[in-house]
């Protein structure tokens, strides 16, 4: 079982960032990637979380080819992957709630209402998110608190896969441990592949099992 | 050496709606020419507030108290209170001045409209400097004077950064405060612009340096003041404080680094909108006592510090 990015190049509007990049992320493994500004990194987890297009090559997720991108890609393909970005603030929609913030993905799917409610409540407390946070919405919470909801979003389809993209760069040193501590539970739970994208070296040899490099 | 900026007691409460929020609390510290002080903590413990406060670009629905004395280059004798003075002398004598800002994302502190070389040169104008200097200002602050003829938003992070930091340093300021100046930039860049802070030290200038990062801190700072809801619980010099911290939340925060323990700050920083009565730290310290429920003050703001046996190494 693992997601795989295979031979893939991309770009933007023919301008190409990424040649020929592989990896592959086993389920239970934490793969560091690093690389420097403008190497392509955040474009091949984009199209490792089925984003954006590759022009070559192919993601494959557990063993199965994946065709197509967004909302060409099933709902429960894409809800394998889970994603959390480098700023909280321009992946949330300011006008919800962090509660609904984390809702948000499993009403994308129609989930049983009167099932949502618990699994934000778990996932909320698992991300140290108190129960006066979660009536706020974005710009009345810190980066560090929306992160945590973010992460509680990325994780409420229980992804097998997560996608870390410099995703504790702009926290504190007790915010990124937190986090840290947060998908390192969930991966001994279920066995969740992971990566770690980021600048950080001490991050990398603590966090990642094995790292890789983008050039 | 005197201090180029004395505050003390500065305290700043922004009014809300059904709330008010202690920012800033009976905030004291000194910075002398030459030297690197980093102001360092989670994010909300007000490190921007006090930048702020500072310059004078807080909201309006801030109160701001207390003295804030900069050391004056000309005009009158004796220093001026840059939280009494007034916007006029702010404006003409201490922003890009007295005091340069290097801001928060810099991308988003730029004028779009302009070339780097217009917004540099009539800075320097501003300043009565040539503004023929550009090339070289730009060159300071590790700016290839090529990427002055580009917009802003044809800049990389990076190069927005070194922008700013050339349009801060345009005024040859004696303080130069930086606003997380490293934020979302990858590591060379970083230490590059750390290592270009330690040099206006060196040269004399004196260096404020807001940030959320411990290793940037411990790279470059040689006095670090350690934030916690609104209050410095722990100012000591950057050797003794990363060898072995006094206060529990300083250890908590660099016990915390991926290099060290890797372990998160447990419970939550309390609300500004409802702080306790004593030590804001008590609910998250494995220390506490009775005493803690009275205000601790000092360098080390603690009732029970740790001792250097405590400490790690």
């Amino acid at each position: 079982m693992s997601l795989v990015a295979d031979g893939v190049s991309a770009g933007y509007h023919g301008r190409r960032v990424l040649t020929d990049a592989s990896l592959t992320i086993g389920a239970g493994e934490t793969v560091g990637l690093r690389g420097p500004s403008g190497s392509g990194k955040s474009t091949l987890v984009r199209v490792l979380a089925l984003l954006h297009a590759p022009d070559a090559g192919h993601v494959t997720l557990d063993g199965e080819r994946i065709a197509g991108v967004r909302h060409r890609v099933p709902a429960s393909v894409r809800t394998r992957i889970g994603v959390l970005f480098q700023s909280p603030r321009a992946a949330s929609d300011p006008r919800l709630t962090l509660a609904d913030l984390i809702a948000e993905p499993l009403r994308a799917v129609r989930h049983p209402r009167e099932r949502i409610a618990g699994r934000v409540a778990e996932l909320a407390d698992r991300a140290g998110l108190t129960a006066d946070l979660l009536v706020r919405r974005p710009h009345a919470v810190s980066d560090g608190q929306l992160q945590r909801a973010c992460l509680a979003r990325a994780l409420v389809h229980r992804p097998r896969y997560l996608l870390c993209d410099e995703a504790t760069t702009m926290l504190d040193a007790s915010t990124q441990a937190l986090v840290a501590a947060v998908i390192t539970a969930e991966q001994q739970a279920t066995g969740m592949g992971v990566l770690v994208v980021s600048h950080d070296p001490a991050l990398l040899s603590r966090w990642a099992d094995r790292v890789t490099e983008v050039r | 050496m005197n201090p180029l900026l004395t505050v003390s007691g500065l305290t700043v409460r922004f009014q809300l709606r059904d709330a008010v929020v202690a920012a800033v609390t009976g905030l004291d510290l000194t910075v002398r020419p030459g030297e690197l002080l980093a102001v360092v903590g989670e994010s909300g413990c007000g490190k921007s507030v006090l930048a702020h406060a500072l310059l004078g670009l807080l909201p309006a629905n801030a109160a701001v108290s207390g003295k804030a004395l900069l050391t004056r280059a000309v005009g009158p004798p004796g220093p001026v209170d840059l939280l009494a003075c007034g916007e006029k002398t702010l404006a003409r004598e201490i922003r890009g001045r007295r005091i340069g800002l290097i801001p928060q994302s810099p991308a988003t502190a730029l004028t779009v409209v302009r070339r780097g070389r217009r917004l540099l040169a009539e800075t320097l104008r501003a300043h009565r400097r040539d503004p023929g200097l550009a090339d070289q200002v730009a060159r300071e602050a590790g700016l290839d004077p090529a990427d002055l003829e580009r917009y802003p938003f044809e800049l990389s992070g990076g190069m927005a950064q070194r922008l700013a930091t050339a349009l801060a340093l345009a005024g040859e300021p004696p303080l130069l405060i930086a606003d997380e100046p490293t934020g979302g930039l990858d590591r060379p860049l970083v230490d590059h612009t750390l290592d270009l802070l330690r040099r206006r030290c060196d040269d004399g200038a004196a260096v404020l340096l807001i940030t959320h990062d411990l290793a940037a801190a411990e790279r470059v700072a040689d006095t670090v003041a350690v934030m916690y809801a609104g209050r410095i619980v722990e100012h000591r010099p950057a050797r003794e404080l990363f060898s072995a911290p006094a206060h529990p939340y300083s250890r908590g925060l660099l016990d915390a680094l991926p290099d060290r323990e890797f372990r998160a700050v447990a419970g939550h920083p309390p609300m500004l909108t409802a702080l306790p009565r004593g030590c804001a730290f008590a609910a998250r310290c494995d220390r506490v006592s009775g005493a803690c429920a009275i205000q601790p003050a000092g360098p080390v703001a603690c009732h029970h510090p740790l001792t250097t046996a405590e400490a790690p190494a």
